[in-house]
């Protein structure tokens, strides 16, 4: 007994666990392998911003230049425009597809019929399946000048046409709106949730006291689902930077390309079409640092008002 | 529950389903309009001079089942590889006793905070020799990071002794996964591969990036091409004249044609995903 002892105390050592775990690392492997090719040699790409990069002469051949990218990025004018248009979407989206979902979920908690509840519920999740080329491929249809119905209504009453899709002023309410027509159903799932855990106590007890259904809601179901609204914002804070190519690409165009044009967008536009590798990586790796910083500095944000980690 | 449902019908109550009933209302009507409009001669909300003619057109060439057969065989074909790496992987990470495992782990986390971005990726794209296959859509995001660590969480959730039972009786590990753990695993497994599949189905950015040969088109970047080109809107410099007198019910057939999947696998969707995304928010 006592020789088997040790040898099993003994079979704790670290090769040991490795030779038991060989299968476990066998079936790591193809997913190791997957992301060290297409995520981290992709950053360790990241030096061609540094390069004058040229697809004959590799990440590693391409002669060096330094910050000549960033430089230029920065100095051209572009970066300004660009930033202002990333954040200035990016925070009206936050304004109103961010209480939307909270606002229905908290009107959902209030209906009694289930029909009711289940058939709309069913219909508010499905535009969020619907792929963006959908999504903007309808918007085009209902809000062309010529066929669209938005605009056939206002011709039969005798007003003038709009044109929604080729207008710099109507570029961002376009695009949040359709942001909010997609994501809000989908968005109140979370919330539902966590107000389905609410103790049903709390309303008898402050139905006793008299309070109402607006009081309810304000003193008592609002702030029981406050963390998880906290952690939902601090992680969209997170990916601030991140618009949504897709739709960018699909509902810019020559008139709209001023308040359109993004991080991403430009990035494509840039480097994909016009083959300035090198310094659509600079930007794209600025957009990524920035987003990094904002990620951590989000994650440190949740700790602090939640005690969670969100990483 | 009973003493509430009896409460009168109030003001309030009125204003709450009625936004409930507008939100919704706005969240069909569009999808309503592309019916009724890929049927008329006029397009509308009402089905006016009725006409198939939209479908016969969009099936009498080849272009759209071709492209219909590219994103079919992208998703299932897709859905079943990016599973069973994620799958496999997940479970090996959800052993917490194996050297390296918290490196692995964070590797892969990272990933999701930080990345080289379109052109690093577009060149290992291009050096991986995946240029203008269909898998480029697949292989760049084989494994996505959320999937793999929710799934992570559920394996680790498994009884530890069902594990430590089937290997006291000498179960060798690969048996063990294949024979008691991936029949534990179904609606798991159930659930990752809709989120797959949707996204593989409505995948347009990738095909955008490594496609460039218009017959591998998957059905989205049709529909973009179709609808884009034709209402000479964009940056398309050169509208050609055939395409553009495509009439809305062409266009609208085309919408409906790549939504409809989607809307058939629905009342999957709309059970699993909820569960999924509540394990997500649960476990994180």
């Amino acid at each position: 007994m006592k020789p088997k002892a040790a040898s099993a105390s003994g079979g704790n050592t670290l090769s040991r666990r490795i030779w038991k775990a060989r299968w476990f690392y066998l079936l790591m492997l193809p997913g190791l392998i997957y992301f060290i090719i297409y995520k981290y040699i992709p950053m360790f790409g990241l030096i061609t911003a540094f390069q004058d990069y040229s697809p004959s002469l590799g990440f590693l051949g391409s002669p060096w230049v330094g910050l000549k990218h960033f430089k230029q990025f920065f100095g051209y004018g572009s970066f300004e425009k660009l930033f202002f248009n990333t954040l200035i979407i990016s925070l009206q989206s936050l304004l109103w597809s961010f209480p939307a979902p909270i606002i229905l979920a908290l009107f959902l908690n209030e209906v009694r019929h289930s029909a009711y509840k289940r058939v709309t519920q069913t219909i508010m999740y499905l535009p969020h399946f619907l792929s963006t080329v959908v999504v903007c491929s309808i918007a085009y249809q209902l809000f062309s000048v010529d066929s669209g119905i938005l605009n056939v209504i206002l011709k039969s009453l005798g007003q003038e046409p709009v044109n929604i899709l080729m207008n710099e002023a109507s570029y961002r309410p376009l695009f949040v709106g359709l942001g909010v027509w997609q994501s809000t159903g989908w968005g109140t799932i979370i919330y539902l949730a966590a107000l389905s855990n609410v103790d049903v106590q709390m309303y008898e007890a402050s139905m006793l006291e008299g309070a109402g259904r607006w009081k309810q809601m304000w003193y008592i179901t609002i702030p029981s689902i406050l963390p998880i609204i906290m952690t939902t914002l601090v992680l969209r804070l997170g990916d601030l930077l991140d618009v949504g190519l897709e739709k960018t690409l699909l509902l810019s165009n020559a008139i709209n390309r001023n308040v359109s044009e993004v991080f991403d967008s430009y990035v494509y536009q840039r480097g994909v079409l016009n083959g300035k590798y090198s310094f659509s990586t600079a930007v794209g790796m600025f957009k990524s640092v920035v987003g990094l910083i904002l990620v951590v500095t989000a994650n440190w944000l949740s700790k602090k008002l939640t005690d969670e980690d969100i990483y | 529950m009973q003493a509430v449902s009896k409460k009168r019908f109030s003001a309030g109550d009125l204003f709450i389903y009625g936004i409930i009933g507008l939100f919704s209302l706005a969240c069909l009507l569009p999808f309503w309009y592309v019916i009724a409009s890929s049927l008329s001669m006029t397009p509308g909300f009402t089905i006016s001079n009725f006409t198939l003619d939209g479908y016969r057109y969009i099936f009498s060439t080849s272009t759209l089942t071709r492209s219909l057969g590219n994103s079919f065989y992208i998703t299932i074909a897709g859905t079943l590889v990016k599973l069973f790496f994620t799958s496999m992987m997940a479970y090996a990470l959800s052993e917490t006793w194996v050297p390296g495992r918290r490196l692995v782990l964070n590797l892969v986390i990272f990933t999701m905070l930080f990345s080289g971005g379109m052109i690093p990726t577009y060149f290992v794209v291009k050096g991986t020799g995946l240029m203008n296959s269909l898998w480029s859509l697949v292989i760049p995001g084989l494994i996505s990071p959320f999937n793999l660590i929710i799934m992570k969480n559920f394996y680790q959730s498994i009884p530890a002794e069902i594990k430590e039972s089937a290997r006291v009786d000498g179960c060798p590990e690969l048996t063990l996964l294949f024979k008691i753990i991936m029949p534990l695993s179904t609606a798991t497994l159930a659930t990752f591969g809709l989120f797959y599949a949707v996204g593989l189905w409505n995948t347009y950015m990738s095909a955008l990036l490594y496609i460039p040969d218009s017959n591998k088109w998957p059905i989205q970047v049709l529909l973009r091409q179709i609808v884009y080109v034709s209402s000479s809107i964009g940056d398309e410099a050169a509208v050609e004249s055939e395409v553009a007198l495509l009439s809305t019910n062409i266009k609208m057939a085309v919408v409906l044609v790549a939504t409809v999947p989607i809307v058939c696998l629905y009342p999957f969707l709309q059970k699993h995903f909820a569960k999924g995304i509540m394990v997500g928010a649960v476990k994180g």
